[in-house]
């Protein structure tokens, strides 16, 4: 019961990826885009971590972390750039 | 078998939630609206990811991780001050300065002018060996 749960959340998960793909194609702004990039960032860590629990595993969860700090880092960069035209004044 | 419905149970909501907070984002009309479907619902849904993640180690296999919860932690954190920034940047390239009110301070928002240090300056201690 749990390896058809995980495939209905790697499923959920995946197809929000798509979304937040088509969301950064037809984005109007480059706000917009940021964003979809930063919820894609969420959703691949959810993705990660529910491929290790299916392989039983914890190997995942330092991919994970990094992408999540990777993912934050690059969102707060992109905006200081736009925001200021600098980002480490 | 009443841990494998409830870790069943997180894992379906945690991927209802993030299915939402995408499905969100193409939905809602307007960027300030567009914040808050990946800030609260996607965000949720990883948590409830994360959490079935740590029942299944400690319930299935026997052994606590507590990686998790720093995933979780670090996502909690980061996911108000990314929509934060994402919000300064949509009022900086779309509104117009003239659009906003007034701030009732001496000084601008702070997206157009660096704020002071403090409101109410406090004067310098004086030093010691110096002549008053």
């Amino acid at each position: 019961m749990i390896t058809y749960a995980l495939i209905f959340a790697m499923g959920c998960f995946g197809l929000g990826l798509l979304m937040n793909l088509w969301l950064i194609i037809h984005g109007p702004g480059r706000a917009d885009r940021v964003l979809a990039l930063d919820t894609m960032v969420i959703n691949m860590i959810a993705l990660l971590i529910l491929y290790g629990t299916l392989e039983g595993t914890g190997v995942y969860y330092e991919a994970a972390m990094l992408i999540a700090m990777v993912g934050f880092v690059s969102t707060v960069a992109y905006c200081r750039f736009v925001l200021r035209g600098d980002i480490i004044e | 078998m009443l841990s494998d419905i409830l870790i069943s149970v997180f894992l379906v909501i945690g991927g209802l939630f993030g299915l939402v907070g995408s499905f969100g984002l193409l939905k809602l009309k307007d960027t300030m609206q567009r914040l808050h479907a990946p800030t609260k619902a996607t965000t949720l849904g990883v948590g409830g990811v994360l959490v079935a993640s740590m029942l299944y180690f400690l319930l299935v296999k026997g052994m606590f991780s507590f990686h998790e919860l720093m995933i979780t932690l670090f996502l909690f954190l980061t996911a108000p001050i990314t929509a934060h920034f994402l919000a300064q940047t949509h009022i900086s390239m779309r509104l117009d300065r003239s659009d906003l009110p007034k701030s009732e301070r001496s000084h601008d928002w702070s997206l157009y002018e660096d704020p002071p240090a403090t409101d109410k300056p406090t004067p310098p201690p004086a030093r010691a060996g110096e002549p008053h």
